[in-house]
């Protein structure tokens, strides 16, 4: 099927704002927005530029803003986009990360919260000589925060986030949730104190859009109601 | 020629290339004696060990019983016997220490009612030798891939690793039979870096790109092994390449072995579970070269569904039920499946829109591992040559390597048990090597072969990535796939060297210096010509059928002359071959039946 492309294109060394470019390309229409692009870059201008690796929704790079909302354009169908585009899919870079080209946004910021939650089992306990024991509801008490996979979909599309670029965001919080949460973790209170300041959990205002964006069906919303009820209740 | 691209200098005793598991495995282990660097093309966070779903093997016995000589025997008899006897020894005892290692860390494996690691039944993992499927392989649900990759960079930051994000690595600087470093590209500037080393970690991955349906992350095009290959340096058994059963048709994203080990089975348009008549006794969980080959035996037999290319994967639980094929026979359900596979799950839902637990699954073999690579023995040197002679601070581990522990034909779970034994063999070795020696002088101008090599593309010709890319793929798809004979692999060769000749003339639109995937996709075809030239030929000198490697003009196994590695070497533009043999300890060759 044919189908058109609205895309915001960015070149630094070319460009001092950005523009919006328009391809019609020939695709399934079980194709994913990615190989769309992919079609755009192989066969009609290769400077197309974005982050791309697994293609099945499981590495994270190539989280962006299709249609006003953030997905991995791996895990979304052109025909599924295209009818809610209304016959165009318009693709910009994830918000209120720098751009550094085309659909490629500068992840450091990202990260650097990421490493401020202490994203790492604490436990300097000497450990036994085989695994420590984890009963399986002590495990599910943070299943689906592991499998967070830091795309920066939750972030990029918080409105408390996009305000105040100092807050850690939602992408953070799930990964704090996953360890504080992990009855082997011996860093909590650490790692709360962190959330507990003006930049932490406080500045989330329920708005559900990480729920919403994010491409592993996380409940993120819960998983920050969860952390700043821990820190209401007084317990560590 | 004069760069447009600023050049800068680093020095750090240890340098690995690769994040994935193998690579951070390593650098948590040297990072802990000498200054590590590790630098990736990708974001350590998007490497490709992330994509692993079923498990990661161990004797642990949480289930019931099992034993490490077990298990040396299951890897080996998959391996076709091509296995060094040795390696596997090691990966088999060593399993256990590290799993139980990745637990210590952080990694969030399912856990038996008592809190024990949980495992579950995988392809050709067997108690008694051969006798029944055992539950041997540990996991996290089906993302299990993705908690090792993710628990070892968490642990990398917490031990301060320098972390070189999307940096392309372009050469390794030798000095003789020394390593002296790499050269690095960074993507987001387009910037030159020299890493001068006393040792460096090839953990860079596989090269399934070289095929046109795939499991592998766009990103896997055997850089590493292309390195190697260009500096005259041996590659070890490349004609094996395995196809893992089920891929989704057409897309080629990975359906885990994990969906049969919990009972799913495989379904001709007859619907008959075809696999009782290739492996009577494990079925649809013998190994993968076995049911690869099945599976297009049927198709061409005209079993396949519709009379198409392609058959079921049916995990429906009525179906695993009626034929009582999960473990122990027992009875299974929606919701339990869902909580043990809901990746692939939701893959057939999204791409298929098939609710797998309702409809069955359309599914063909996809390219999906590389047995062979860069030489190296049990603590990951790097030999240059059929002597076992190391090339001194060089290592290589993961996908990128050959030990040899997979033979002819790798056993699911072992690509991650591979990673985390012998990165961490590696990572210790090269910790030891870098604190008894000095760093080796630079060659001057060590950049100059990437400067050169990138203005040539920026300023190239007329031919460009992706047709070159697509015609490739196709060629090893159609000739160097589950099925090889001569006259088909003599085509490949004679096409993958009219590629190489276009590729003289590669150039770019994106002729920038910021973020240029153009360029990459450019350097990226270059290793992939490299590693399917490497492929092409050695499949074409093997005249045997072993393991992945089927040649219909060849298709038995022939112990008499092939019990041996293939060593094969470019020096300039000639292909030459060596051999070495393959190491036996305790299991004399027998026939594979399963």
């Amino acid at each position: 099927m044919k189908v058109k492309l609205r895309i915001q294109r960015f070149n630094p060394e070319r460009d001092s704002r950005p523009w919006w470019a328009e391809y019609e390309v020939d695709v399934e229409e079980t194709d994913r927005v990615l190989d769309a692009l992919n079609y755009i870059k192989w066969h009609i201008d290769g400077s197309l530029t974005y982050r791309r690796s697994c293609a099945h929704g499981v590495c994270g790079s190539d989280a962006m803003r299709i249609n006003g909302f953030n997905r991995l354009a791996c895990k979304v169908l052109v025909r599924d986009m295209v009818a809610e585009g209304g016959g165009t899919i318009t693709i910009q870079p994830l918000l209120a990360l720098p751009v550094i080209k085309d659909l490629v946004v500068d992840q450091e910021p990202f990260f650097r919260k990421y490493r401020q939650i202490m994203p790492y089992l604490v436990n300097d306990e000497p450990p036994p000589e085989r695994e420590r024991l984890q009963l399986p509801e002590e495990r599910a008490r943070f299943d689906d925060t592991t499998k967070c996979i830091l795309c920066a979909a939750c972030t990029a599309a918080c409105p408390s986030y996009w305000a105040n670029g100092e807050y850690v965001g939602p992408a953070a919080i799930v990964q704090a949730h996953r360890f504080i949460f992990d009855s082997r973790d011996r860093a909590a209170e650490a790692r709360l104190k962190v959330l507990n300041e003006w930049f932490g959990v406080w500045r989330c205002r329920t708005v559900f859009n990480c729920t919403t964006a994010c491409p592993r069906g996380i409940q993120v919303t819960r998983a920050i109601e969860e952390v700043k009820a821990l820190l209401r209740s007084g317990r560590i | 020629m004069v760069s447009r691209s600023r050049i800068h200098r680093h020095q750090f005793e240890a340098v690995i290339v690769g994040a994935g598991g193998a690579g951070l495995m390593g650098a948590l282990y040297a990072s802990r004696q000498v200054p590590t660097a590790v630098l990736s093309k990708v974001h350590p966070l998007r490497s490709h060990t992330g994509a692993a779903q079923g498990g990661i093997a161990a004797p642990l016995g949480n289930m019931e019983e099992d034993k490490p000589e077990w298990y040396v025997y299951d890897t080996i008899k998959g391996g076709d016997w091509l296995v060094d006897q040795d390696a596997a020894e090691v990966l088999a005892q060593e399993s256990v220490d590290a799993i139980i290692e990745l637990e210590h860390l952080g990694m969030p494996f399912d856990r038996t009612p008592e809190g024990k690691i949980a495992q579950r039944r995988f392809g050709g993992h067997t108690r008694n030798f051969g006798e029944a499927p055992v539950m041997r392989a540990c996991h996290v649900a089906d993302r299990t891939g993705h908690m090792i990759l993710h628990t070892l960079y968490q642990q990398c930051i917490r031990a301060g690793v320098n972390f070189f994000d999307e940096f392309f690595v372009t050469d390794l600087i030798l000095d003789g039979n020394r390593v002296a470093g790499v050269v690095a590209l960074e993507i987001a500037t387009g910037d030159i870096h020299v890493f001068h080393a006393k040792a460096v970690l090839f953990a860079n991955g596989g090269a399934g790109r070289i095929y046109k349906i795939t499991s592998n992350a766009l990103s896997l095009t055997g850089d590493g092994m292309a390195l190697v290959w260009r500096r005259g340096l041996p590659l070890e058994d490349m004609e094996f390449f395995q196809f893992h059963p089920t891929g989704i048709y057409k897309l080629g994203i990975l359906l885990s072995e994990g969906a049969r080990g919990e009972g799913a089975i495989l379904i001709n348009d007859k619907g008959e579970r075809f696999m009782e008549r290739y492996a009577p006794t494990i079925k649809d969980l013998a190994s993968r070269d076995v049911i690869s080959r099945a599976i297009y035996r049927e198709i061409r037999e005209g079993r396949g569904i519709g009379g198409r290319d392609y058959v079921y994967l049916d995990l429906r639980p009525e179906t695993i039920n009626r034929y009582r094929s999960a473990p122990g026979g027992r009875t299974v359900t929606a919701e339990y499946l869902e909580s043990k596979l809901p990746d692939i799950i939701e893959f057939a839902r999204v791409y298929l829109g098939i609710d797998p637990l309702k409809q069955p699954v359309p599914i063909q073999p996809t390219a999906h591992y590389a047995m062979g690579g860069i030489p190296t023995d049990l603590d990951g040197r790097v030999v240059r040559d059929a002597n076992n002679t190391p090339v001194e601070g060089f290592y290589a581990a993961g996908e990128c390597a050959c030990v040899s522990v997979h033979g002819a034909n790798r056993l699911g779970t072992n690509s991650l048990v591979d990673l985390v034994v012998f990165g961490r063999r590696a990572g210790r070795h090269l910790a030891e090597y870098c604190r008894g020696t000095d760093f080796p002088p630079l060659p001057p101008e060590p950049e100059a072969y990437t400067v050169e090599l990138v203005e040539r593309i920026r300023n190239g010709g007329k031919e460009r990535a992706a047709p070159i890319r697509a015609e490739l793929q196709e060629t090893m798809q159609t000739y160097v796939s589950v099925f090889r004979e001569e006259e088909g692999l003599k085509a490949a060769i004679s096409k993958l060297n009219e590629l190489r000749a276009r590729y003289e003339n590669i150039g770019v639109d994106d002729r920038g210096l910021r973020f240029n995937t153009d360029l990459v996709e450019a350097l990226e075809l270059g290793s992939l010509l490299d590693v399917a030239e490497a492929t092409a030929y050695s499949a074409l000198y093997r005249t045997e059928s072993r393991g992945t490697h089927y040649r219909e003009d060849y298709p038995k196994r022939d112990d008499q002359n092939w019990l041996r590695h293939t060593i094969v070497y470019r020096r300039g533009r000639e292909v030459s071959f060596d051999s070495k043999p393959v190491v036996i300890t305790h299991w004399p060759p027998k026939e594979r039946v399963y």
